[in-house]
Order: structure tokens, then sequence, then C-alpha cells
């Protein structure tokens, strides 16, 4: 393939690896955030840690859409399909999500829940045009990334006049959670969350571009690298950080040139702020409370808020005692340090949402790497 | 005697009809789709006796029994249809333990309101498989549910079929040291299948890989009598058949993704969508594991035949007391191809 095999090479990848190995400084420690969930993937499913130094440690963050969202607003959605009998669709992803009273979008499902996979808003649209005698809501998740094409289907929803759809709001801010894990106890008082670079999200910073990062170099004097999602954009921006750490510089960089300028699409920023305001805060599984760390949607559209349209309540529910997920979202512990993980709590039956999504720390560990935490697996023959 | 004249009775209006419930419902609508339809188009001597079962000759040897129902949504898509689908998967599920398939018995769930014309392109698809692999459909049963129950039509094939003599092959065989060969490029059926999707339609020239495979494993075990174990890798793809037999034989697998064909549109369509064409289906492709003193003599076999010819070993079978299948990333790491959880998800970050 044409402009991905060259993002693949594994000769490229054994240079990079070599210089990363060179340069590291004997003695320091690389402790690097990978916000994004696409990054922990990637370095899951090319097995990148196999090319790293054990100087050098990933630290898986929060930046999987499905992963952060509290059992609340999942609880939310399955009320929605299973009293107010709407048609609710959402992304696949969403479906296995663990929420209240052992139930997740599947589940209700199969128990009569008219649930939909769409794999876009503009289907969630179709939908609605297609059944106008049922209530359809759109479940929206994610980053900055999916928040665009979210905005566009409310204003063509308002142009088309349509009265049975409306949009449950998840949309979450990159910034904001970045924010807050600098400014959590760990990182900042008990210093048990060594962190010194990220590796900036790809997708993410094609929209916002790289100038929101900068107040984080400048602030809190963490280097950040902004990478593509192809196994060499990661290598590289693992050597650019072990580059910057060594010459005790903090700036942004930008890596994934071929797709993200500073200033990021002006336009795509446009028509999410004619869409959608700040939240004054909102709750993030893993990270609890974060101010103004979402969006909701603003008052000239609010009939296709379903929130509103359908009086609903966010309830805060605690996560199963056993899931580490709060603490593996903050990057203070590793999906091993979990005594659910691979054990109780396993990509069938998720009990934790790091487990469901193929973006989540736990199910990349589970489905890619888990042969290293077990000894005595025998060498091939 | 009063007879009724053959033709009284107004022939089944294929081109415009659509089937009802009394299709299903025994009565004499019911006797005229199986005459018209099913009767005239798999027209063999066993279903020509019109009894609910079929009497067929006893045959010599180990006998094989598989059966397979299919569902498929569309119905239709480039390179086959749900016709020659349900021949194919059942004659390859017999044809997995080194049979020679027989004969296969159909039972048919459809839909009311499903357009006949549609009905007989799918029968006549299957006749025409079925005669192509040389392997009758000797007897039937149809049944209709209410608009809105079924989703157009379901098949379920059932397959008899003998294992030659000396032939012994069983997925719980594979030793370490096995060699694994997969007869060529993965993802096909799969993505051909997807590109059709309402909500995801995508331009492509792909075609299904859909194809009886027993021809291919007679001239594999005829090279090689000592092959240990096959498999048609269809749901989940590679990476669940490899899975399969690591668990059932109590070993592990290593395999290179380097070695693994996947053809360019696949990859191109499979990274799009964030999926991976391991766990994507196949309906025409199988894995074979091979003692490695015997590898190279049954690729060549392989390359030789029409439905082998891009065959590759791809990896080996290891000791492995987690029977974990790894792989060898083009990349340079390493990492576990595990089993599926639930279905592939495009991705959305």
């Amino acid at each position: 393939m044409k402009y991905i095999d060259e993002f693949r090479d594994g000769a490229l990848a054994r240079k990079l690896a070599a210089a990363i190995v060179a340069e590291a400084e004997p003695g320091r420690r690389y402790h690097l955030m990978e916000f994004c969930g696409g990054h922990t993937h990637a370095i899951s499913r090319y097995g990148i840690t196999d090319l790293l130094p054990p100087s050098v440690r990933m630290i898986h963050g929060p930046g999987c859409p499905v992963c952060v969202l509290p059992i609340g607003r999942v609880d939310l959605a399955i009320g929605l399909a299973l009293q107010q009998r709407v048609i609710l669709a959402t992304y696949g992803d969403c479906l296995r999500v663990p929420a209240s009273n052992g139930l997740s979008l599947l589940k209700a499902k199969a128990r009569g829940g008219d649930v939909r996979m769409v794999y876009s808003p503009a289907d969630a649209l179709t939908l609605a045009q297609a059944h106008p005698e049922r209530e359809v809501v759109f479940f929206a998740i994610g980053f900055e990334t999916t928040t665009p094409p979210t905005a566009l289907v409310i204003k063509q929803a308002a142009r088309l006049g349509l009265a049975n759809f409306s949009v449950v709001c998840n949309h979450v801010l990159t910034p904001a959670a970045i924010t807050n894990i600098l400014e959590s106890p760990e990182v900042r008082q008990l210093g048990t969350l060594a962190l010194d670079g990220f590796i900036g999200p790809a997708h993410v910073s094609t929209i916002i571009g790289s100038q929101p990062y900068e107040f984080f170099a400048e602030e809190y004097h963490k280097p950040v690298v902004i990478a593509g999602f192809e196994p060499l954009d990661v290598m590289q921006a693992i050597l650019m950080l072990v580059r910057q750490i060594n010459q005790g510089r903090a700036e942004v960089e930008n890596e994934f040139t071929r797709a993200v300028s500073r200033e990021g699409n002006v336009k795509a920023q446009a028509l999410v702020s004619e869409v959608f305001e700040l939240r004054r805060t909102f709750e993030w599984r893993g990270l609890g409370q974060v101010p103004y760390s979402a969006l909701r949607i603003r008052d000239a559209f609010a009939t296709f808020d379903a929130e509103r349209r359908f009086s609903l309540e966010t309830r805060s529910v605690a996560d199963n005692k056993a899931c580490e997920c709060g603490a593996i979202l903050r990057g203070v512990k590793q999906p091993r340090d979990c005594k659910a993980f691979g054990t109780l709590c396993t990509p069938e039956n998720p009990i934790g949402s790091c487990m469901v999504s193929s973006e989540g720390a736990c199910a990349a560990y589970y489905s890619y790497g888990r042969f290293r935490e077990t000894p005595g697996v025998a060498a091939p023959i | 005697m009063s007879a009724v004249r053959a033709d009284y009775i107004r022939p089944l209006d294929i081109k415009h009809g659509r089937v009802d419930l009394s299709h299903g419902s025994g009565g004499r609508a019911m006797a005229q789709l199986v005459e018209q339809l099913f009767a005239a188009a798999f027209d063999n001597p066993w279903l020509a006796q019109r009894n609910d079962q079929a009497l067929l000759p006893q045959p010599e040897g180990r006998i094989v029994i598989a059966t397979d129902s299919h569902v498929v949504s569309p119905l239709f898509f480039p390179g086959g249809d749900i016709g020659c689908l349900s021949v194919h998967g059942t004659v390859n599920d017999v044809a997995m333990s080194g049979a020679r398939p027989l004969w296969l018995a159909a039972a048919f769930i459809l839909e009311e309101g499903f357009p006949l014309a549609d009905l007989k392109r799918i029968v006549d698809s299957m006749a025409a498989a079925a005669r192509e692999a040389g392997v009758p459909i000797v007897t039937g049963d149809t049944k209709v549910v209410e608009a809105g129950k079924g989703d157009g039509v379901f098949i379920t094939t059932t397959g008899v079929g003998v294992v030659p003599p000396g032939i012994e092959i069983s997925g719980d065989r594979a030793r370490p040291g096995d060699s694994i060969i997969v007869s060529g490029t993965v993802g096909d059926h799969g993505m051909a299948v997807m590109s059709q999707r309402e909500s995801l339609a995508f331009g492509t020239d792909l075609r299904s890989d859909t194809a009886a495979l027993h021809g291919l494993v007679a001239a594999m075990i005829d090279a090689v009598p000592e092959v240990r174990a096959l498999r048609d890798p269809t749901r989940g793809g590679l990476a669940t058949t490899l899975n399969e037999i690591a668990a059932q034989s109590g070993v592990g697998m290593l395999i290179e993704e380097d070695a693994v064909p996947v053809q360019r549109q696949v990859a191109a369509a499979c990274e799009f969508l964030g999926l991976d064409p391991l766990y994507v289906a196949n309906e025409g492709k199988l894995v074979a594991i091979v003692p490695p003193e015997w590898a190279e003599r049954l690729l060549q076999a392989m390359h030789a035949h029409p439905l082998g010819h891009q065959a590759a070993r791809i990896g080996v079978v290891t000791a492995d007391r987690h029977h974990f299948v790894q792989m060898h990333t083009r990349f340079g790491g390493k990492r576990i191809v595990d089993w599926l959880a639930g279905d592939q998800l495009p991705r959305i970050c």
C-alpha cells in the first residue's frame, strides 16, 4: 500500500531504535506518556516496546474515548433504549462498555432495546429520516476528532427540521485531560507518577492544531511531540522526546507535519463552536470531575439535545471495586498491576472500560502483549 | 377418470412473484415451489425419488458429516451469493477431514415477501456450485416465516463424505516444529461482502474467494498423506483458526507477518476501516499443518492447483503451554494474535 508501507518499514524502525538506544543517556530514565489510545494501539500492535531500551518507559494515557466514559452516561443511553423506547444509535465500541446492573448497550439490545451500531453520525441521521414515527437518539462520544461530524449532523437536522432526532453529547477535550493529569497529586506532590514528556495526539491535533499544547511545554516544562499513528511516527516521536529531555528543552514539536498545522482545522473549529459550548464540569472515568473538559449543545440547538428533550439526569456511579481503570487511565498503574486483569476482566467479559476498546490500555496489553506478563513461555523451536 | 391437466395449474410467476405463507404450508403451492424451483435446479436420481429422505448406497470408508447454516447480508455480493456459499461452506467443512464429499442436504428458511426471482438466482447458483463440485443435493426442506421474522433467506446445508484409508487429519494433531501453510490471500471474502454493506459501501473490484476446496485437498493428501491438520479460516479469519488449532493441539504458534499473503486492496480497505485482515473471513482458503520435512512438497502440490497457487508457509508450531499464537511483526516486534472478542470494529479515534 503506497503511503502506508513507508511508515511501517522494519529496517527504518531498527535504525530509529538504534538511535534511541544510542542517545538515551545512561543512568537517566525517560517516562513518556502517549496520551492517545491510537498510539497505545500502535505500540502494542507493532510490538514497539520490544524495540525500546529499558530506560524508556511508555505510560498509557486516558485518550481512549470509550475508556473515559463514566458508567452514569452509559446508564443514560441504556435508559433511553429500554424505558423511552427510542432507537439508540452509537459507535460499535460503545456497545460493550459495562454499565450498572451488569448491563451494557449490547445486553440492553438483547433485552429488546432498539440499539443500532452506526459507523458515523450521518448514519444516525439517516435512521431518523427513515423512521419518522420513532425517536432516534445518537449517543455521541469521542475527543475533538469525532466532534465536528456530530456538529454537522445537528446542523443538518436543524436545516431539515427533523423533529425526531437528538444527540446525547459526551464529547470531551484533550487539553483539559492533560492538565488534569499534570495537576494530579501523583504528579505534583507525591511524585509517584514520573512524567518526562508527552506524545501528542495525531487525529485530535489535525483539528485543534499544535498550539494548545504550547501551554504544557511552557507552564509545566514538559516536552510534547505530536505524532502520527503509524509505528514509525511513534518511534520518531520517542527519539525527538529523548533528545529534548537530554538537552533540557521543553517545546512543542510536530512530527506529524504531513497533517497537523499550528492552527489546526479552523473550519471544523468554527463548526464545533457554533453548535457546542463548554460544560462547567464533566465526569471522566478515572479522572473524576474535570472542569471545562467537555462540550454540551448550545441553546440555539436545544431541541436536538437529548438530555433536555428527555429531561435526563446523569447519576455518578462508582466503578467495580476490583477495577483499577481509574489509576490506569491516570498512568499511575499498569494493566498488570490490576488484580482483575486477565482473570476476572477479559475482553470477552470486561469489568472495566479499559478492557473494552482496542484502544484501551488493558485490551491492548491483553490482546497483543500478554506473553510478556507470562513467565515461562517457551522460545519458538 | 378425471385427470387434472398438467398445465391446468398456473406455473410459478418467478419473474414477479413473491414467497408467501402458502409456500410453506405443505399444500399445492409448496409442492409447486419445490418442483419448479428446487427439484428442477438440483435434479438428480436421489431427489427424483421424491421422498422425505434420500436412500443412498453405503459408502466405503469412514464417514464424516458436517453442517453449516448460512446467514449473510447482503445475499448477493461480488464473486458469489448465499447459494454457492452454502454449498462451498459445507463441502469445505467435510473436506477439511481429508474426506471426499459425496452428498448434501439443504434446508431453506424463506421470509414471506421474498422475490421468487431472487430465490431462483440463489437456487440456480447452489445447483451450479453443487454440479461443479460433483456433490449432489439429495434431500431438502423448505419453511416460510412471516415478514420481519427472517432476513430474506437462511440456508442450512449438511454434507456427508468419506475419508480415504490411511488419512488421519485432525485439529489436535499439530506438533511443535510443524510448518503452517495457508493456501492463498486472506480476507478477500469478508472485505468483498463489507464493501457492499449499505452503511459502509466503498468502491472496489474485490471479489469473494468462495470456492469448494475438496479438489485442492485431494491433490494435497495425494502428494503428502502426512498432512496433520486442515481447516478453512472462515468467520474470525486466519487468526481464529490458528488459535483453535493451537488450543486443540495444546501447542503455540509463531507466524511471520511478512509471509501472510494479503491482497493490496484488502490491506488498503482494512486500513481505512481500522480492521485487521488476519480476522477477516475467507470462504475459499485453508490452513494446513504439516511436518516440516513435508512442507516443501506440499507447497509444490498446492502451487500446481488453481486454488493453491498463492500458497505460502507462514510460520511454525511451537511448544507453549499457554497456547499463544504470536507474530513477528513486519516492524520488528512481536505480538500476540489473539482470539477475537466480539466483532471487529472500525476505530473511532
